[in-house]
C-alpha cells in the first residue's frame, strides 16, 4: 500500500483542538496507541514515517511525550497558536475528569469496598508500569555500557532513595558523552 | 498548604519536568519523595492510590500529578503541579520543532537520546519498585502486579480489563 507524502495542508485550530480532545479523551491505559491511531490512520495529517520522525523529537525533549507530539502536530499546521489549541484539547478535559474523580475518591473513598477495589487496581497498575520498563529495557543494546548507567540509575534512585535530579546531575553528561564517542 | 509551601511544590515540579527526558514516569521517584519522605503530604499508600485512579481515568497518565496538586490543596495545588509540566513543552519544545521543521537530522540529538534511554530506564524501574513497594501489603498483591505485567508483555488486551480485574479480586477479598 503507498502512502502519499501527506499533504502539506493547513490545519484549523479549531480541528486541532477536536482532534486532539478526543484523542486525548479515549486513552485508556496511555496516550502513544491513540496518538498514532488518531493522528496517522483516521485523520491521515501525518504518514507513519512523520510520526515517528516528530515522536522521536518529543521523547528527546523534557516532558511527557506525547504532549511534545502534541505542540509539535500543532505548529506545525498552524503556528503557535495551534500548539496551543491542540495542548489545551489534550491537557484540559483529562484535568476535569481526573479532578472528578478526585471528587469521588474524597466522598466515596473510605468505604471498604472501593479501598479494596483500589488495592488490587493500585496492584495492576504497578504491574503496567513494570511491564512498560521491561519493554523498554529489551531494546537496549547489548553492551555493558548503556546497562551500567541503567544500573547506576535504579540504585541510586530507587534502593537509596537518593534526590532524582542529584543523580541525574551526576550521570548524564557521562551517559551522553559516552553516548557521543561511541559513535562511529 | 500555604502559598510558600504551594510555591516550593511549584518550583519542585518546574525542575523535575526540566530533567524528565523519557515522560512521566521518570520523575515519579522525584515527585514520590518530596511528597511522602520529605514534606509527609501524602502517605506512601496515598499516592499510589492517588497515582491509580489517574491511571483509570481517561487521558494521558500524566494526570497523576494533577490529581495529586488537588488532593493536597484544591484547584490551586492542580495548578501548581500541572502548570509547570507545560514549561517545558511550551519553550523548548516549541523552540526545537522550529528547527526541527528546517534541520531534520543533527548528530548531538541523536547522542543526547541515545546517552539518556539507559537512564531513563532506569528511572521508570525505580518508579515501578516503589510503587510496587507502596501498593502491596504481602506475596499476594506481588502476585498480582507480576501477574499484570506478564500478561501486558505477552497478550496484547486493552489494561482496562485488567484493572476490571483487579478491582474485582480486591473487592473478593484476595489483596
Amino acid at each position: 500500500m503507498k502512502q502519499a507524502e501527506s499533504d502539506k495542508q493547513r490545519v484549523g485550530r479549531f480541528a486541532l483542538f477536536l482532534t486532539f480532545s478526543r484523542i486525548s479523551l479515549s486513552s485508556f491505559g496511555g496516550a502513544l496507541f491513540w496518538a498514532r491511531r488518531g493522528l496517522v490512520e483516521q485523520k491521515r495529517w501525518l504518514t507513519e514515517r512523520e510520526f515517528v520522525d516528530l515522536l522521536t523529537v518529543g521523547q528527546l525533549l523534557p516532558g511527557p511525550n506525547v504532549l511534545n507530539l502534541t505542540v509539535l502536530v500543532g505548529y506545525r499546521f498552524a503556528g503557535w497558536t495551534g500548539a496551543a489549541a491542540a495542548v489545551a484539547g489534550y491537557l484540559g478535559w483529562p484535568c476535569l475528569v481526573v479532578i472528578g474523580m478526585g471528587v469521588l475518591y474524597q466522598h466515596y473513598g473510605s468505604l471498604q469496598q472501593v479501598q479494596q477495589a483500589l488495592a488490587g487496581m493500585s496492584s495492576v497498575a504497578a504491574g503496567l508500569l513494570l511491564a512498560t520498563v521491561i519493554k523498554l529495557a529489551i531494546v537496549l543494546p547489548r553492551r555493558w555500557r548503556p546497562w551500567l548507567f541503567g544500573i547506576l540509575t535504579f540504585v541510586g534512585v530507587g534502593v537509596m532513595r537518593w534526590p532524582l535530579l542529584w543523580v541525574m546531575g551526576a550521570l548524564a553528561p557521562f551517559a551522553v558523552a559516552t553516548a557521543w564517542k561511541e559513535k562511529e | 498548604m500555604d502559598r510558600s509551601e504551594l510555591g516550593a511544590l511549584f518550583l519542585h515540579c518546574l525542575l523535575l519536568w526540566f530533567v524528565a527526558v523519557g515522560g512521566p514516569s521518570t520523575i515519579l521517584p522525584g515527585i514520590h519523595r518530596y511528597v511522602v519522605d520529605v514534606h509527609h503530604l501524602l502517605t506512601s499508600a496515598q499516592f499510589a492510590e492517588i497515582y491509580t485512579l489517574a491511571q483509570v481515568a481517561p487521558g494521558p497518565n500524566v494526570m497523576y500529578v494533577t490529581l495529586m496538586g488537588w488532593h493536597l490543596a484544591g484547584w490551586a495545588g492542580a495548578a501548581a503541579t500541572t502548570v509547570p509540566l507545560l514549561v517545558p513543552a511550551a519553550t523548548l519544545t516549541l523552540v526545537v520543532g522550529h528547527y526541527n521543521e528546517r534541520y531534520p537530522d543533527a548528530a548531538i540529538g541523536h547522542a543526547i537520546r541515545r546517552g539518556l534511554t539507559p537512564i531513563t530506564i532506569g528511572l521508570m524501574f525505580a518508579s515501578a519498585t516503589i510503587l510496587m513497594r507502596a501498593v502491596n501489603h504481602d506475596w499476594r498483591g506481588y502476585l498480582i502486579t507480576l501477574l499484570t505485567a506478564a500478561l501486558v508483555l505477552r497478550k496484547p488486551w486493552n489494561p482496562l480489563w485488567l484493572f476490571a480485574a483487579g478491582a474485582l479480586a480486591g473487592m473478593v477479598g484476595l489483596v
